[in-house]
């Protein structure tokens, strides 16, 4: 395989288990994946297959019992803590299913923080926040507090913090979980969005509609895959982020 | 961004943070306190010694100044001996004694010091003029309440009672010419100053060549330890005490006030981290999710517990200025109770504030704080990402 064509991330054979009331649960069970650049990939399952758990490795904010996860060719899974959250900072971008944004923070600010932390200028960044902010739709709301915001309103600005330091790939935990039907249906049009515009998507999701969105779906069941189907989307050699 | 997010993580809690302020404000405070107590009376006490540059005393033989009724004998001699010593710049002779102020059928008794006003120590003229006619009368506020006299007024003073004729001897009219503060006599202790001489011849006898003690002055760059041997050798019925022999002693005598004051201080101390710690760890407790995202995105462990360690540090410098001001009018308001305390000299203060020190203390507080914010803010920066992501999810 050329280069261009190497898998933006790859998973080799990992697993993941966690010590639970004197047993041991085996969340994830020898997985291989390869995501490619510019994909949009949807991991689906019942509750407990291990689908967060896997994402959660991908992300590097675990690391695998066994197994390898690779980024760009970079082994994630034997970087110290140090390394990973630098790693993080600057390649993966996450959004959760309960947005976590910082409440004390206006919009702009809750953006603006992968960036400080990256030792982006306060000019830039500002500059940046409100050009993400824009970009999902809340240009004008960049002062307001999460508190002041609805739910959609809130995961709009959990992306925009994704997207902050351009991340090679973008991770997301159940993100219309908390959401209405039809505030689901415009984030699931976002991503599209995203995707278009060629940011590499990795969703975990048991909304249906999110799922068939994607160019293709993982289905995992007790922390195997058991099937990898493509939905009929041409999946792009490469692209670039938002 | 760390300043921004402690700064809004503190105003998120505008009452517990303030009262978190109060808090060590009050224990900042204390130690301020502390620190001005362990050493103020030793500065009040040094300072009332080497007052006016008196570096060495001269009591009779084997006695403290006023500490028993003896005299120096043959003053006139003594003093002659000083003057010819080349390390001797100036010297205050000092007569203590009773004076009765007759008034009527009454008389009231005060303490009455026989000096030389161009050369004395011993007092701080508030109002009118020095004692320096043979019939001026300094006195201080005790005095005039209990005389009832004013500035201006004459009276008449007795060195003397003879019980079979009851009556008062050796008097003398006198004129109050200034109203005095007596450095070393009590603030309640009814005191006057009256010329050297004066009581000298109103005391008559022997005491008309006696003194109860010599305050000398020494040149710039006398060994005052070998002019304080030659005084001794060359006046063998007295006793030379140098400013600093009497400094040390006092110390000595003040280490018991240092010692509380030490311990006091350091409860303090142990206050303000526990209050921090305290503080900081309720508040991380509550943001164990919030850390765990900033870990997921990105932000380094140390920055999230510098972050931490800075609202802790916020409260401590905040607490610390405003400790400063009320430690300042605490002292002030129990310097006032204490030195109102019967018998102590008037000029003593118990609570000095001593710039060095005081910020000393205060850097200390503001350091013990900083390192009670760095355990929990640490701990809560290193929990597992994952599983506490897992665990906020589902409480």
């Amino acid at each position: 395989m050329s280069d261009h064509q190497a898998p933006l991330l790859r998973t080799v054979n990992v697993s993941r288990d966690y010590p639970l009331a004197g047993e041991i649960v085996h969340a994830v069970r020898g997985v291989s994946l390869d995501i490619r650049d510019g994909e949009y990939c949807a991991i689906v399952g019942p509750s407990g297959c291990g689908k967060s758990s896997l994402l959660n490795l991908l992300g590097a904010i675990d690391r695998p019992s066994r197994g390898a996860v690779e980024l760009r060719g970079r082994d994630v899974s034997g970087m110290s803590d140090r390394q990973a959250t630098d790693f993080r900072l600057r390649n993966i971008g996450f959004v959760f299913q309960r947005f976590y944004l910082m409440p004390m923070l206006s919009a702009s600010e809750n953006v603006e923080l992968p960036m400080a932390e990256a030792g982006v200028g306060k000019r830039e960044r500002r500059a940046r926040a409100a050009s993400l902010l824009s970009y999902v739709g809340l240009g004008v709301r960049t002062r307001h507090r999460p508190s002041q915001l609805s739910g959609g309103e809130q995961q709009r600005v959990a992306i925009a913090r994704a997207l902050a330091n351009r991340p090679a790939l973008l991770l997301a935990d159940e993100p219309t979980g908390e959401l209405d039907a039809h505030t689901g249906r415009e984030m699931i049009a976002l991503f599209g969005r995203l995707n278009a515009d060629g940011t590499t998507l990795v969703v975990v999701t048991h909304d249906e509609a999110l799922a068939q969105a994607a160019h293709r779906v993982v289905h995992m069941v007790d922390g195997r895959i058991v099937s990898d189907e493509s939905n009929g989307f041409p999946t792009p050699p490469g692209g670039s982020g938002a | 961004m760390r300043f921004t997010l402690a700064k809004a993580t503190l105003l998120r809690h505008p009452l517990r943070t303030g009262l978190a302020i109060l808090g060590v404000a009050v224990s900042a405070a204390m130690l301020l306190d502390m620190v001005m107590l362990a050493t103020g009376m030793q500065v009040s006490f040094r300072a009332l010694l080497v007052r006016q540059g008196f570096e060495i005393r001269l009591t009779p033989k084997g006695t403290l100044p006023f500490d028993t009724e003896a005299r120096i004998a043959r003053a006139a001699d003594a003093e002659s001996t000083l003057r010819g010593m080349s390390g001797v710049r100036g010297i205050s002779p000092v007569l203590g004694a009773t004076l009765h102020i007759v008034r009527g059928d009454a008389a009231a008794a005060v303490f009455a010091l026989g000096l030389r006003p161009e050369v004395q120590g011993d007092y701080e003229l508030v109002d009118g003029r020095h004692a320096f006619a043979p019939y001026d009368l300094v006195a201080n506020d005790a005095f005039l309440m209990k005389t009832g006299a004013r500035v201006g007024d004459t009276l008449t003073a007795a060195a003397g009672y003879d019980a079979q004729l009851r009556t008062y001897t050796a008097r003398r009219r006198m004129v109050v010419s200034g109203r005095g503060r007596f450095l070393y006599l009590a603030a309640d202790q009814a005191a006057a100053a009256v010329p050297l001489a004066t009581l000298q011849s109103m005391l008559g006898g022997a005491d008309s060549d006696r003194v109860s003690l010599f305050m000398v002055q020494t040149r710039p760059g006398t060994d005052t330890e070998a002019l304080r041997t030659t005084i001794e050798r060359a006046i063998p019925r007295a006793t030379a005490i140098a400013t600093a022999d009497a400094v040390r002693t006092v110390e000595e005598r003040l280490s018991y006030f240092r010692q509380l004051a030490f311990i006091l201080g350091t409860v303090s101390l142990v206050v303000g981290f526990l209050l921090v710690s305290t503080l900081v760890t309720v508040s991380v407790q509550e943001r164990v999710g919030e850390m765990a995202v900033m870990r997921a995105i990105g932000v380094s462990r140390p920055h999230i517990a510098q972050q931490v360690m800075l609202e802790g540090l916020a409260i401590s410098v905040a607490g610390a200025a405003l400790g400063l001001a009320l430690g300042v009018v605490t002292a002030e308001y129990l310097n006032g109770i204490l030195r109102s305390f019967p018998g102590l000299p008037a000029a003593i203060d118990f609570f000095v504030f001593d710039a060095g020190a005081a910020y000393r203390a205060f850097a200390m507080l503001i350091a013990t704080a900083a390192v009670a914010g760095a355990f929990p803010a640490w701990r809560a920066a290193s929990l597992p990402i994952a599983t506490t992501l897992r665990t906020e999810a589902v409480s």
